[in-house]
């Protein structure tokens, strides 16, 4: 069994579906992170069957709407004193600005570069997203 | 209050806001010389970062039938984008000069970014293969002179239908009004684009089909809106060639049509309507471009706050 000891101030973002463990550490700069970090993927659940966990010993910012996006029913505990002093909801956003990026060649983004990258809500369940600016339809992260 | 906003997409306006518009223009074409100054001392910007004719023209008779003046340019090598100037940067300086613009570009989205950028009001008059909100208000002013309205009808829509803006902005408009049936003609390859198909047909519960032949629909139709295959849309030429020719309107063809149907076509045609067809009194498509500067006209005054 693998040990990895519990964290006395920072975040543990648990309940990621597997597979995208690893997308969220690189999203959120963790590779390059100076405090203590863990990555545990394909973790037992009994829920889920296999999960991801990370673990950061540092309270960092998280942009939630990315977690969101990614999967609304992971879960953000904010822990201090080695307890847990918060635990964020996360929901399928509405709008994503500059996470995900247009890849129809068509749309105006492939040729300008200094505007923000927004997308809007197609389908919730899909968690499907329209461009602001050319309308294609992404899945950015589907169901594994 | 349509004064000072922009036309990117026919989601931006109401259908009340559009039937001012489509009001004033019925209202032009009874006594277009009542107009003939109403935009003295106004300049309209055609900014075409792609060749157009029919709808460049459009935009500048109507100004210049209002009594107004044109500035612009017609292709992007004679401005300043051939020296690597961002879309936001030219608008925002042709916003110092004019109080209104229209602009095509073969990128989709880039009028609704460019609005982004300037308080002047912006009319898309194109953008790659997307939306093409002002041969939509064209369209339908056409059908209201022929059929007196747009609701309870059967719309057949035909050749491309993927890259077709003018198909996505009119599909988008008429999927509003009660009554309206959609016939989906095309090859596979040239279907409509799922966001279409999906978000706008399927959510408002718009009964509709997608099939590959014209004549066993065609006596179902009151309008068949006939469309070019663009070349200009295909990064492969090998399937421009393929798909080209796939459906051609013909008299033979047009005996299948009720003697109540319609033809539409946004121009320019290439070979998709067999010029035999022209003289069949149910072939409105030159009056259509006749409409679209009226329409035009009446859009240029209602975003200026004129009437």
């Amino acid at each position: 069994m693998l040990e990895i000891n519990s964290i006395e101030r920072g975040i543990v973002i648990d309940h990621i579906k597997a597979g995208y463990g690893m997308t969220v550490f690189k999203y959120l700069h963790l590779d390059n992170a100076e405090y203590n970090v863990a990555l545990i993927m394909n973790a037992f659940s009994l829920k889920m069957g296999k999960k991801d966990i990370i673990k950061i010993n540092e309270v960092i910012d998280i942009n939630y709407d990315f977690l969101g996006l990614i999967d609304p029913n992971a879960t953000v505990n904010i822990i201090e004193n080695g307890k847990t002093v918060k635990k964020v909801k996360l929901e399928v956003p509405e709008t994503v600005t500059n996470i995900i990026h247009c890849k129809n060649p068509r749309c105006v983004t492939s040729v300008e570069h200094y505007f923000d990258h927004v997308f809007h809500l197609v389908d919730k369940e899909k968690r499907s997203y329209r461009c602001e600016y050319c309308d294609d339809i992404v899945i950015p992260y589907p169901n594994k | 209050m349509l004064k000072n906003r922009c036309l990117i997409d026919p989601a931006d306006f109401t259908r009340e806001e559009f039937r001012e518009i489509f009001d004033l223009a019925h209202q032009i074409i009874a006594d277009p010389e009542k107009y003939s100054k109403s935009c003295e001392g106004k300049i309209l910007a055609t900014l075409f970062y792609e060749p157009s004719t029919r709808t460049r023209f459009s935009f500048e008779a109507a100004m210049l039938r209002l009594g107004g003046k044109v500035i612009g340019f017609s292709e992007p090598n004679s401005s300043s984008t051939a020296k690597g100037e961002s879309i936001a940067d030219t608008l925002r300086t042709i916003e110092c000069y004019a109080d209104i613009a229209a602009m095509r570009h073969p990128k989709e989205g880039a009028p609704r970014m460019a609005s982004h950028y300037i308080q002047m009001p912006l009319i898309n008059a194109g953008d790659g293969g997307h939306q093409h909100p002002t041969q939509t208000l064209t369209d339908i002013l056409t059908i209201e002179r022929l059929r007196g309205g747009v609701e309870n009808k059967t719309y057949g829509f035909c050749g491309d239908l993927k890259f077709g803006r003018t198909v996505h902005s009119l599909v988008k408009f008429l999927s509003n009004y009660e009554g309206v049936k959609f016939i989906f003609i095309s090859p596979e390859e040239l279907r409509v684009p799922e966001y279409i198909r999906e978000e706008v047909v399927k959510k408002k519960g718009i009964p509709f089909q997608e099939v590959d032949q014209m004549e066993p629909y065609m006596g179902q139709l009151d309008f068949l809106y006939m469309t070019r295959v663009q070349r200009e849309r295909f990064f492969n030429e090998e399937d421009y060639i393929r798909l080209k020719d796939r459906f051609i309107l013909d008299t033979e063809k047009m005996t299948y049509a009720r003697p109540d149907t319609y033809i539409l076509h946004p121009l320019p045609r290439v070979n998709e309507i067999s010029p035999e067809v022209d003289s069949d009194p149910r072939a409105q498509y030159f009056n259509q471009a006749r409409n679209g500067m009226y329409v035009r006209m009446a859009l240029i005054c209602k975003l200026l706050g004129i009437y």
